[in-house]
């Protein structure tokens, strides 16, 4: 099992926390409808101390083992001084204005891609985002360092870019403009049309 | 009684009856409750705002310097005007009253809510009056930043925010004073008894002497759990305040030259390196005080509630001990989006030590819910029902930020309206508020000598509205963040309409509960016993439920 992208991994996300969420509060409205009651509750299932434990203790440290095994950028992240780009891409901010390198940033799908972003004065933050508004990846953007970024992208399509850290009211134009929203700014291409649209 | 009678009278509420300590708790209470529905006016503009062009408010409020002004003001007036307030107030109380000895000072603790309130009116009124929003979480260097922020403006907010430190700062004061005084029932305890039983070690101890089949190493330890994990709490809450005072200080140094027309080089601080000390200390709060006070007030209600001991009382008071070391090194997951943060810290303090607290709050669950188990049956209480959507709004909130807490999910939920909704809004608005709700409930005869409660269908109103609108804001908003939606952003086009919209029909409801709340309060006790309240008491007693000892000669 490996999520190809953040809309994947961000539906098996919903259900789960959904289905999560529902039992959560089942189990405390059982619970406290049974506290009042007279007559002994049966126990739907019995979970001795040190199992719960071990639930909890699995359930904490599981979570990043199956993300690890699951989620590719995470490896990529991890590694990303030892791999090296397909492309890089230099981009600086200040002042609320992006400075985009000048050719368009087109990118090769499924070969790694480095975004590497520095700040002059604030701190913002470095996020691409589909057509429809959903995230495809961020990060921050520290002032006074070089923040690199490597991501691979798995399908085609052209993404939008906004900072997705607050960097004071300046970023909006008096009727709420996000000034720093840049339309269409990373292109994939290159994919196996077989795959799809991200 | 004729509802002008009840109003001015309350139900049999006399203000006179009530001595120092209980009237000085009292006075936070209200403080707190006043700026909880500031605090909720405030988040429901946001949520309209949110709405886009068919939100009714006037134009002002979809301003970003406006909009960012109340999203600043938001979380200082929620966490230190009304939570610390509440929180504070609670624990002057229950101090003295579980060591069964006077508080330390009254004056102090009289100090406390009087420099909280002054201080939170301060830093709103720098953001509605300046509009200074550097947001709660002030990353360097845009609190300094004069170009978008007048310099006066950040001045007050950082004197308010100061001066709250400083209440807090004579409320830490207070509470060990009064932990470590040696009179009554601690007359011939030594001070590193009490410190010994105040971190916990004893509770350690008895673990290891039943494992290795010894006697218990104490079978009374010196402080009760509940005292055990304020105190353990508070050690976190002033290093909190001192964390908080000198990023203050900071700030404060930058404007004020910047105002005497010396601007300093703001590059001189790095502010990745700000960003991991401010989230330190910032940290400690949300995954440091908050957990462990909750979790002491939920094993006081659950021995309250069922009048019998807590379920494994020895491991409750080691688990305390373990929480305070993992709140001390779990900041990292707030600055796992930030790619210069070495990948070791991220990796151990933000992913590792975070799971921890999956165990540790999981654990205070299970010791809550089996003590409460083994005594049924149990009349379904308004304090039992408020502990119990308490334990279901920790239950959802936690495992929401460990799930944000990994690498890899952090990529592409960091910012997002999942973690300040999903997360720490149902932590805070149902977790810790229904929690303190309950204890509100419990001690309510105690600090008011026995006044009935106006009316029990406003209260099963106020809990259900509030429980339902808590948790389906969270929910909805929360859910806004997994398709994109960014909790510092300016949405003023309809984005997210759908999820925005149930956002704010949930969100209202929390509104109209508080009313409700405030109504049910204020018809108890009159508006002549609030005035009251602020009275100087006639008993000048610091401490409930005991013969004060006679002043040495």
């Amino acid at each position: 099992m490996t999520f190809q992208n953040s809309v994947e991994l961000l539906k098996f996300h919903n259900v789960a926390y959904t289905i999560y969420a529902f039992m959560i509060v089942s189990i405390i409205a059982w619970f406290g409808y049974n506290l009042t009651r007279k007559e002994k509750a049966k126990s739907i299932i019995r979970i001795p101390f040190y199992g719960y434990i071990a639930f909890l203790v699995v359930g904490g440290v599981g979570h990043h083992i199956f993300t690890y095994n699951t989620i590719p950028w995470v490896q990529e992240d991890m590694m990303k001084d030892e791999i090296t780009p397909d492309k890089v891409f230099h981009i600086t901010i200040a002042n609320h204005k992006w400075q985009l390198p000048k050719t368009p940033m087109v990118v090769n799908c499924k070969k790694p891609t480095e975004f590497i972003v520095e700040s002059g004065d604030l701190m913002y933050g470095f996020g691409l985002f589909r057509q429809n508004g959903t995230m495809v990846t961020q990060m921050q953007v520290d002032p006074g360092h070089k923040n690199k970024l490597m991501w691979t992208f798995n399908f085609p399509g052209t993404f939008n870019l906004t900072s997705t850290e607050y960097s004071g009211p300046a970023q909006y134009s008096e009727d709420g403009k996000d000034l720093l929203f840049v339309k269409n700014a990373v292109k994939v291409v290159g994919c196996d049309k077989k795959g799809g649209n991200e | 009684m004729s509802f002008t009678k009840n109003l001015i009278h309350g139900t049999n509420f006399d203000h006179t009856s009530l001595n120092a300590l209980q009237k000085v708790a009292l006075r936070g209470v209200v403080m707190s409750f006043l700026f909880f529905g500031l605090l909720a006016i405030e988040g429901m503009i946001m949520r309209l705002v949110k709405l886009g062009p068919t939100n009714p408010l006037p134009d002002m409020f979809s301003h970003a310097s406006h909009f960012f002004a109340i999203m600043t003001a938001h979380p200082i007036v929620g966490i230190f005007g009304s939570t610390y307030q509440l929180v504070f107030s609670a624990f002057i109380f229950l101090v003295p009253f579980l060591a069964k000895k006077p508080l330390y000072s009254v004056k102090l603790a009289n100090a406390t809510w009087l420099l909280i309130t002054i201080g939170t009116a301060l830093a709103w009124t720098a953001a509605f009056a300046w509009h200074y929003a550097p947001l709660y979480t002030l990353y360097w260097p845009l609190p300094a930043d004069t170009k978008q922020f007048y310099a006066i403006g950040g001045i007050v907010f950082i004197v308010g925010a100061a001066l709250i430190m400083v209440g807090t700062l004579c409320f830490i004061y207070n509470i060990y004073a009064t932990i470590f005084a040696r009179v009554g029932v601690h007359k011939n305890k030594t001070t590193k008894e009490l410190l010994i039983s105040g971190f916990g070690i004893d509770g350690m101890l008895n673990l290891w002497h039943k494992l290795t089949g010894k006697p218990p190493y104490s079978k009374e330890p010196a402080l009760s759990l509940p005292v055990v994990a304020i105190f353990r709490g508070t050690v976190d809450t002033f290093l909190d305040a001192l964390v908080i005072l000198s990023a203050g200080v900071l700030v404060l140094v930058y404007l004020i030259f910047t105002a005497a027309g010396h601007q300093l080089d703001v590059t001189t601080i790095d502010a990745l390196l700000y960003k991991n000390y401010f989230w330190w200390g910032l940290d400690l709060v949300a995954d440091g005080l908050v957990l462990i006070y909750v979790a002491g007030s939920w094993y006081l209600l659950a021995t309250i509630i069922t009048g019998q001991k807590l379920f494994m009382e020895n491991v409750a008071r080691a688990a305390l001990m373990l929480e305070l070391l993992v709140s001390w090194m779990v900041w990292s997951h707030h600055l796992l989006a930030d790619q210069p943060q070495p990948e070791m810290m991220k990796l151990i303090s933000g992913e590792m030590v975070t799971a921890f607290e999956l165990l540790t709050q999981g654990l205070a669950l299970f010791i809550t819910l089996v003590t409460l188990w083994k005594a049924r049956p149990l009349k379904m209480t308004m304090e039992l029902k408020y502990l119990l959507g308490g334990l279901v709004g920790f239950g959802l909130a936690v495992p929401a930020a460990i799930i944000q807490a990994d690498m890899g999910m952090n990529r592409i939920l960091h910012n997002t309206t999942w973690i300040s909704f999903a997360h720490f809004h149902m932590a805070l608005i149902v977790g810790l508020y229904m929690t303190l709700y309950s204890a509100v409930y419990v001690l309510w005869p105690l600090v008011t000598n026995n006044t009935e409660m106006y009316s029990k269908k406003l209260s099963n109103a106020h809990f259900w509205l509030y429980f339902i609108g808590g948790v389906g804001m969270g929910a909805f908003v929360g859910m806004a963040g997994l398709q994109g939606a960014l909790r510092r952003h300016l949405y003023v086009h309809g984005e997210f309409h759908t999820l925005f919209t149930l956002g704010a029909i949930f969100g209202s409801m929390i509104v109209i509960a508080w009313a409700i709340f405030l109504y049910n309060i204020v018809m108890s006790v009159g508006i002549k016993g609030l005035i009251g309240i602020f009275l100087p008491a006639q008993n000048k007693s610091a401490s409930f439920g005991i013969e004060e000892e006679p002043a040495a000669a």
